[in-house]
């Protein structure tokens, strides 16, 4: 029996859960994974990817050392041939680089994704290293491709995105929501605690997806509508709780406004008109309307398929409406909450990685706020705010930007319509990233910064309930990596050196709490956060703007940020691509319990071993009508491009839809999207695309064990059929 | 307002909300009852017995699923208490492979048991399920507490993958008609390996480095090598 030489307690490097867990570690490995019983989020629980499936830190195919490439004149597109460099020589030719492209074309020819899997200090510097030495805003991160529809309606009705309420409520839940979340497979444990309120503590639970998804299984009412008419069930909803004056009249005077108006536009929002549009039951839309607004405490739990969409901030105004129309907001066990995808996708938005805002959404065209951040990093800083994450795509093709930094992301995956973002980034002059392994957009790059793992650097992680906690280096980093913090430093040392600033506040830190002190400086909302606090109480919900001050769990007691919330009428159409009789089935794209993101983690660990490759859910219904059985290979295209997969037949799927995850390189589900995008979130339409399906033979060159044990293997199997 | 029971443990008063169990009213005053099967997160069902207690009546009382009662007297050390727990470990080792459950070794050492006394009983054999890629099922190892299956019901996961097979002395844990647990409704989240006492489950990379492979060759023996998807394995 293994005794470990030490125990390091830190935070899951996969979703925005951000369980708490403890590695074991034996002569440098990491062997066991287990979770702390006494701790908050998760009391305990993991989920498989947590607890089995970060070995991808050992993974052979770690980037050990900086690499140049050689072969920049066959394009980007070409198999990379790599040379190693020293760190010396990589930021230097990064630095000479980067400084060039801001001489000859401006500061905003740069752009930069930040990174929701890098610490809070990690982008914090990063943003600070392109406000100040770039001298552009163009920073943005993945949010934008996942809750960039619920942020732009969180922030117009309440004024600010978080998730309202922490994960330690939803246990003593009395009726609550679950919309465009499979929430069992992308946040498992938080499903736990939500399975938990129904299974014993009788809590009513209303699911609205068209999937047949595991928590359908615990749901007192389900609402299977069509997919892309989320705002006529939920103004429907709405238009029920007036008719049977089911409202708080109280709370809609004391902390409301707007209410006359959006009653009206309500009017033709009938059950029966929305049964049209969604197919859902009148009936059943009545009683999902009864089951939330009759409830003392109700909350409303959504991901994805809500904000993914080119209504996505309709579809999110639609839901906080329900919320102050009844009151739901502001109390324990209430709430609007935005299940956050990734470990530090909070964290990241929270530490200034988006185009708009410094720290804490602390707005870049605000002067006062600007003034704040010059006199601290001793520069002068753009009052623009920069490009988002979706807009950087096509400033690339039209070469307004020449130069990309790509900090632990891979858009090469997560972009719609890959074939135009292949273009698009082909034409930069130069394409740094920085990351653990050479993902798809790596391959593209000119430099490879080699970061260190979550298992392998300090650091905090802000977790979907706002609750900052540790991040703490296990092992030493594999080969020359440097955390990404330390990279950055180091890099922007040397860009001011040739820009012959030497700032104030400087890139000299010794350790990521240094970073965090300055940040917490310059961040009311973190006054009350460090890191002796976090050691003590494992980790605090911001905002906290003392040290006496508790954190806060749940937001809105008093008020909201913008005063009153205010109800949006909200209209209901569709910019979506809608099927036809060329492309007559429709995309969903998600994610499976196995596999996270891009895949660049998930893909190098032995969670591989079950979920192998990407597979197209397809229903009983329509595979009859295409002779397709389990396992049959079949090319889905649409009017941008093909891929090939093999197809699940469950009534998982309703009928016209199939969901392909977009996990998978080599079917990679956003070569099919579509790029248009929500006109004030700017999020894509991930959730519909106009496909068609063709069968076809398996593609060269397969591996045949590979090939023969796929479906028996277990987790790739229909999921309807076992419950 | 809580009803408050006023009840004597070892002598000394102890005066716990009612619906308190022994083992919470003992520790509340300082007093240590061992146990085995119980965890301090999930349901107790009183299995092991480990936490008997004297409660003054024929029978000894399980601790962790016994509440007080008004003027109740628990005696925790008598003779028979620890003669009866010095049993129960006794019958454990015989017959299951506690080799790898330090903390059960801890009260083999501490209650003085006889590791040879029951030798030559009939032990509990079981293959080892070597089933899938995370965790390893070696229930020579297992003492039957439940908390794998608990935590795969109602206490945690909601998956119900684990149940009892078999009757009597026989009884292991099991799946649906013994299935692999690739074939069962089991997500893989391992709470049941946080939970188990015995180190009957572990996981995969422990039991491999445990065997002497090295770190490097763990990843070669995953079904993919460590290789990307659609790209041939290489025969080793």
């Amino acid at each position: 029996m293994i005794v470990p030489d030490r125990i390091v307690r830190t935070t899951c490097p996969y979703c925005g859960v951000g369980c708490q867990m403890h590695l074991k570690v034996k002569d440098e490995y990491i062997y066991a994974v287990e979770a702390p019983f006494d701790a908050a989020p998760n009391y305990g629980m993991l989920c498989v990817k947590g607890r089995f499936g970060t070995d991808y830190v050992k993974h052979p195919g770690r980037v050990k050392t900086p690499l140049i490439r050689t072969n920049r004149h066959e394009g980007r597109s070409a198999p990379p041939v790599w040379r190693e460099a020293t760190w010396d020589e990589a930021l230097d030719l990064v630095a000479d680089e980067l400084v060039r492209v801001v001489r000859e074309y401006g500061g905003d020819a740069v752009a930069s994704y930040a990174s929701a899997k890098a610490t809070n200090e990690d982008n914090y510097v990063f943003q600070k290293f392109i406000r100040a030495l770039m001298g552009t805003n163009n920073i943005d991160h993945c949010a934008r491709l996942c809750h960039a529809g619920s942020v732009t309606g969180l922030q117009l009705s309440i004024g600010s995105s978080a998730m309202s309420n922490s994960i330690a409520e939803m246990e003593n839940l009395e009726a609550f929501i679950v919309t465009g979340s499979n929430t069992t497979e992308t946040h498992p444990v938080i499903s736990n605690f939500l399975k938990r309120a129904v299974r014993q503590n009788g809590a009513k639970l209303v699911v609205i997806d068209p999937r047949r998804i595991d928590m359908t299984n615990f749901a007192t009412l389900w609402l299977r509508q069509n997919p892309g008419t989320d705002v006529a069930v939920f103004q429907a909803m709405a238009h029920t709780i007036v008719k049977e004056e089911l409202y708080d009249p109280d709370f809609i005077a004391e902390r409301t406004e707007g209410f006359n108006d959006y009653l009206e536009s309500l009017e033709s929002f009938t059950p029966e008109w929305a049964e049209s549009v969604s197919g859902v039951p009148a009936e059943s839309i009545r009683e999902a309307a009864r089951i939330y607004a009759g409830a003392n405490r109700a909350a409303i739990y959504w991901g994805m398929g809500v904000s993914q969409s080119t209504h996505g901030t309709d579809n999110t105004l639609s839901l906080v409406n329900l919320a102050l129309m009844c009151g739901h907001v502001g109390k324990a066990g209430t709430g609007l909450n935005p299940l956050r995808g990734q470990n530090n996708v909070q964290g990241c938005s929270d530490s200034g990685g988006l185009p708009n805002v410094y720290t804490a959404y602390q707005r870049v065209d605000d002067p006062d706020v600007r003034d704040l951040f010059q006199t601290t990093w001793g520069v002068d800083l753009s009052p623009t705010p920069g490009l988002t994450a979706t807009e950087m795509c096509d400033a690339c093709y039209t070469e307004e930007i020449r130069a990309m930094f790509v900090l632990g992301e891979n858009p090469m995956m997560s972009e719609p319509n890959q074939n135009h973002a292949r273009a698009a980034l082909e034409k930069l002059q130069f394409l740094v990233c920085q990351d653990i392994f050479i993902n798809e957009t790596g391959a593209m790059a000119d430099v490879i910064l080699p970061a260190t793992s979550f298992a392998e650097k300090d650091g905090t992680f802000t977790n979907t309930d706002r609750r900052v906690q540790r991040c703490r280096a296990a092992v030493p980093p594999v080969g020359n990596s440097r955390p990404d913090w330390d990279i950055l430093s180091d890099l922007g040392r040397r860009v001011e050196a040739r820009l012959g600033i030497k700032m104030s506040a400087g890139f000299d830190y010794g350790h990521p709490e240094e970073i965090w002190e300055e940040m917490r400086r310059v961040t009311p909302d973190f006054w009350g956060i460090d890191y002796a606090r976090i050691e003590r109480e494992g980790g605090v919900h911001w905002p906290c703007p003392s040290f006496d001050h508790p954190g806060t769990p749940f937001l809105f007691a008093e008020e909201f940020p913008r005063g009153r919330g205010k109800f949006w009428e909200v209209a209901y159409g569709t910019e979506s691509e809608q099927p036809d009789a060329e492309y007559p089935y429709n995309l969903s794209t998600g994610r499976v319990l196995y596999h996270w993101s891009g895949s660049t983690m998930t893909g190098r660990s032995r969670l591989e071993d079950v979920y192998p490759e990407a597979v197209c859910e397809i229903s009983p219904f329509d595979a009859e009508a295409l002779g397709l059985v389990t396992g049959d290979w079949v090319n889905v295209s649409s009017r941008r491009g093909t891929i090939t997969l093999r197809v699940l037949v469950t009534g998982r799927s309703p009928q016209g839809t199939v969901f392909v995850p977009f996990h998978f390189a080599e079917a990679a589900a956003n070569l099919l999207t579509l790029d248009r995008i929500d006109d004030r979130a700017k999020i894509p339409d991930y959730k519909n695309t106009a496909i068609k399906i063709e069968k076809t033979t398996a593609p060269e060159g397969l591996d045949e064990g590979y090939d023969e044990h796929l479906f028996d293997r277990g987790a790739i199997k229909d999921p309807v059929q076992i419950h | 307002m809580t009803n408050m029971v006023t009840l004597t443990i070892d002598g000394l008063p102890a005066i716990v909300p009612a619906g308190t169990t022994i083992l919470n009213a003992a520790a509340s005053i300082g007093i240590e009852i061992p146990v085995v099967c119980y965890h301090p997160h999930l349901t107790a069902n009183g299995l092991c017995r480990v936490c008997s207690v004297d409660i003054g009546r024929r029978l000894q009382a399980a601790a962790c699923v016994t509440t007080v009662a008004e003027g109740m007297v628990v005696n925790t050390q008598t003779k028979d208490v620890v003669t009866a727990r010095r049993t129960i470990l006794e019958m454990l080792n015989s017959t299951i492979d506690l080799s790898e459950a330090p903390h059960l070794q801890d009260l083999l050492l501490e209650y003085d048991a006889d590791t040879e006394r029951f030798d030559g009983m009939e032990r509990r054999e079981s293959p080892v399920h070597d089933d899938n890629p995370f965790y390893l099922r070696d229930y020579n190892k297992c003492i039957n507490c439940w908390r794998c299956v608990q935590v795969c019901a109602e206490d945690a996961q909601y998956t119900f993958a684990l149940s009892f097979d078999g009757r009597g002395f026989h009884t292991l844990i099991g799946t649906f008609e013994g299935d692999g647990m690739m074939d069962t409704t089991c997500v893989f989240c391992g709470q049941c390996v946080g939970v188990c006492p015995t180190n009957a489950l572990k996981p995969k990379r422990q039991f491999l480095l445990e065997q002497g492979v090295d770190p490097d060759d763990i990843f070669r023996q995953t079904r993919r090598g460590g290789k990307r998807r659609r790209e041939p394995v290489a025969e080793n």
